[in-house]
């Protein structure tokens, strides 16, 4: 976020100006823009959108999409929805956890490689357990697998 | 672009003629299932042999005569049986190969698109009856179904406006704006019976009367695709499949109710329902099947997609509506409902994804023909993603009132690995639990009602014996706990006394009289809470605690898991001397090498080491070890 010239948020902003109910399309934006909400970019929506600045943090806390801490590269989603849970999820989730180093409270790795995060259903319930690293679905996952695929993506950055 | 009836006659026909000329048409499903097991890899190596191949064919292929006929390759919606997928279907033959893999490509289009021979190894073998099944239709899994909302789904490409047009699409639409007024669309879905397939199951054409009779400037309609059930993926497979007939629903919705436009709020985690719905959209505007005056019937209408940001509670419409107009997703109190005063104060009439796939073919056969669908009270069809522990997952749709037992033992293929069923999750996280007393219920809304389930979104989740019920009910309230939005008390601070007193015993300190506090607690937040989040959240824990009370028993009394599932209960494992004929299978599957004995002596556990990790007993060969 160090030095991140927030006017070039603008012509995001300018699209929906005036438009009634843009807040989350416009959030939606910035993330993908920036890589998360940091309070500064709030504050400038809110300003530029002429909101109260709470409406906007409200807003931004309270959908689980919206994060204000910088993700990493790549960032796993590990299904926990009924599906994914009665076929092994937490197996999964621990596994990961293990191999990259993070628990339930710090879910990036220092080096911004890796967002571990869990997600209530992705609705893939056929394959599971389901993982999806950056939107790419991994399908029928087990521990063992794990290593595969992240040393799969070690070698895809280099 | 369309701008009257005689346009639009010209474009079906046209599309027709279009699919009519593909001949033999090679679908491969490009369902979010498929695509993880390489389904797109072998529609490009299709795609690429099949433009080397010799064009016409002439086959005799599963006793059907091929002659003259072009080949074309296609990626479609789901297909349903994601078990055995990537899926590939051949049609109007009906063949379908299952696990398709790219090396397999060569064969297909050397024996079976030249020579007219099938692949065996692809065809469906069936482990239940060892019987090969060539054919869809025939397979047990797809057998007893009866396909709807999702009868494209699986045989039209779905990012193809003419493919639609080419199945009878927006044929319906036209039927009603020049044959039908607003009130006769409202009366013949209210005499359909058909009734909200999200959840409630409420009159579908009465809602719309609702909306209809409201008097404003300006109404609006939503497409609820904020499917947030866990263990549920039916709207996401139409989106994705048929995102066509959704928008053809929601404009005979519009027409009905008098809206002028539309949004379609789908969840944030369906990316690729989001793109299919917009490009869809998008081809349409640009056919002129939405816009203004609508095949110059003097109807307007405008639709757009409303991307979600995740939040479970949006699924109620209040909230949805808070959602659409950029705030926090919190639900207000009803009345007024959303047909009096909803999105920016307008009527609003809101309708499930399912429910509005039922509508164009409702209008094409009539609601005598839907009538006849189903039982009396709950008419037609209903979708369920059949998931968990059982041997065939995947999204299936059949007439209401099929038993549960069909749906577990025929079409689902029985349990997997052969083990005992437990218990069905029916309906996700507001839905109940149904055991094996229930197998011979009719599944429909007014059955599961009466025995404290509900259909739901038609999420079905299947628990074999292995499962812990009291861990079962943690975890789907530890959902809920985590989705409320925190407006109202009971659901707030009820659902989190709940999942302590859940966490205790899961957790081995559970205390007498606990299972009486959490029914009391449940019955209180469903009847003070101000949503259905709330209102439904305690259902699992009241039908688990009905039906396994001895589990949570177990669990209180003697702190002891008896699925052995709940690891703070863990107890470890003991061999029979009796049984044990000392094959030392158990002693080298040990992980923590508690295990002693010599080959044909007698192994025993050390207590003191054993994790419980339950390793050992499943490599026992005569069950000695419990």
């Amino acid at each position: 976020m160090e030095n991140y010239d927030l006017q070039k948020l603008d012509p995001i902003i300018e699209n929906y100006r005036g438009k009634a109910g843009s807040l989350i399309p416009v959030l939606h934006k910035v993330q993908t823009e920036i890589g998360y909400l940091p309070i500064e970019a709030q504050k400038y929506v809110a300003d530029s959108l002429q909101l109260p600045y709470s409406k906007v943090f409200g807003v931004a806390t309270f959908y689980t999409q919206f994060s204000l801490e910088p993700k990493g590269e790549y960032v796993i989603h590990v299904c926990d929805g009924t599906a994914c849970h009665v076929r092994g999820s937490t197996d999964i989730l621990k596994e990961l956890r293990e191999q990259l180093e993070l628990t339930e409270e710090k879910i990036t790795t220092d080096d911004l490689q890796f967002t571990l995060e869990t997600v209530s259903c992705l609705g893939a319930c056929g394959l599971a357990p389901v993982m999806t690293i950056n939107d790419k679905v991994y399908g029928g996952m087990t521990p063992e697998k794990i290593k595969n695929v992240l040393a799969e993506l070690d070698g895809s950055d280099q | 672009m369309i701008k009257n009836k005689a346009d639009l006659r010209q474009v079906v026909k046209d599309a027709e003629a279009s699919v009519q000329s593909e001949g033999l048409r090679i679908m491969i499903c490009a369902g979010t299932g498929c695509v993880s097991n390489g389904s797109l890899d072998v529609y490009a190596e299709l795609l690429d042999q099949v433009s080397k191949l010799d064009l016409p064919i002439s086959i005799e292929l599963e006793g059907e005569k091929i002659s003259d006929s072009n080949v074309t390759v296609k990626k479609s919606g789901c297909h349903g049986f994601c078990e055995k997928g990537p899926l590939v279907k051949f049609e109007p033959l009906g063949l379908l190969y299952t696990g398709v893999k790219v090396d397999d490509v060569q064969e297909i289009v050397e024996d079976t698109l030249q020579v007219g021979k099938l692949v065996n190894r692809l065809v469906y073998h069936s482990p239940t009856d060892q019987k090969e099944y060539p054919k869809e239709k025939d397979i047990p899994f797809y057998k007893t179904q009866q396909r709807i909302a999702l009868a494209n789904c699986g045989n039209i490409d779905p990012e193809d406006i003419d493919d639609y047009l080419g199945h009878g699409g927006y044929q319906s639409l036209e039927k009603v704006l020049f044959e039908m007024d607003a009130a006769q669309v409202c009366q013949e879905i209210t005499d359909s019976g058909l009734r909200g397939r999200g959840g409630a199951g409420f009159p579908t054409g009465r809602k719309w009367e609702f909306a209809r009779m409201a008097d404003a400037d300006q109404k609006y309609i939503i497409v609820n695709g904020d499917e947030g059930d866990p263990g549920a993926f039916m709207d996401r497979s139409v989106m994705e499949g048929d995102p066509h007939r959704v928008i053809e629903g929601v404009m005979i919705g519009a027409y009905a109710t008098g809206a002028s436009k539309g949004y379609i709020y789908v969840r944030a985690e369906y990316p690729l329902a989001v793109k299919r719905l917009q490009k869809a959209i998008a081809d349409a505007e640009k056919a002129g099947l939405l816009g203004e005056n609508i095949l110059g019937s003097g109807f307007d209408f405008d639709l757009q997609v409303k991307e979600g940001a995740g939040a479970f509670v949006c699924g109620e419409e209040t909230a949805l509506i808070a959602s659409i107009e950029g705030d926090r997703g919190m639900p207000r109190p009803k009345p007024p409902f959303p047909a009096q005063s909803g999105l920016w104060g307008k009527p609003t009439n809101i309708n499930n994804v399912e429910t509005l796939a039922n509508i164009p073919i409702i209008i094409e056969k009539g609601s005598e023909w839907f009538n006849m669908i189903g039982q009396p009270n709950s008419t037609g069809t209903k979708t369920f993603a059949i998931t968990g522990d059982i041997a065939n997952t995947g999204l299936i749709e059949i007439p209401m009132g099929v038993t549960l037992r069909e749906v577990i033992y025929e079409i689902g293929g029985g349990i997997k690995d052969g083990k005992e069923f437990k218990a069905v999750q029916m309906g996700g996280p507001s839905g109940g639990t149904l055991t094996s007393e229930h197998l011979d219920l009719k599944l429909d809304f007014d059955s599961l009602q009466e025995v404290g389930a509900m259909v739901g979104s038609g999420g079905m989740v299947v628990m074999d014996e292995d499962t812990c019920m009291v861990e079962v009910a943690r975890f789907f309230l530890s959902f809920t706990q985590q989705e409320s939005c925190g407006k109202c008390t009971p659901c707030r601070v009820g659902t989190r006394r709940m999942l302590d007193i859940l966490e205790r015993i899961t957790a081995g300190e559970g205390q007498p009289g606990d299972v009486e506090k959490l029914t009391h607690l449940g019955e209180q937040i469903k009847k003070t809470s101000l949503c259905a989040l709330g209102k439904t959240a305690p259902n699992p824990v009241l039908t688990t605690t009905q039906y396994f009370r001895d589990e949570y028993e177990a669990h209180i009394e003697d702190k002891k898991c008896p699925a052995r599932q709940c690891e703070d209960l863990a107890t470890s494992y003991k061999i029979d001397p009796e049984i044990c004929i000392g094959c030392g299978l158990c002693k080298k599957e040990c992980p923590v090498a508690a295990i002693t004995g010599e080959i044909k002596q007698k192994h025993e556990i050390d207590p003191e080491i054993c994790i419980a990790c339950g390793a050992c007993e499943k490599v026992c060969p005569v069950d000695a070890i419990s």
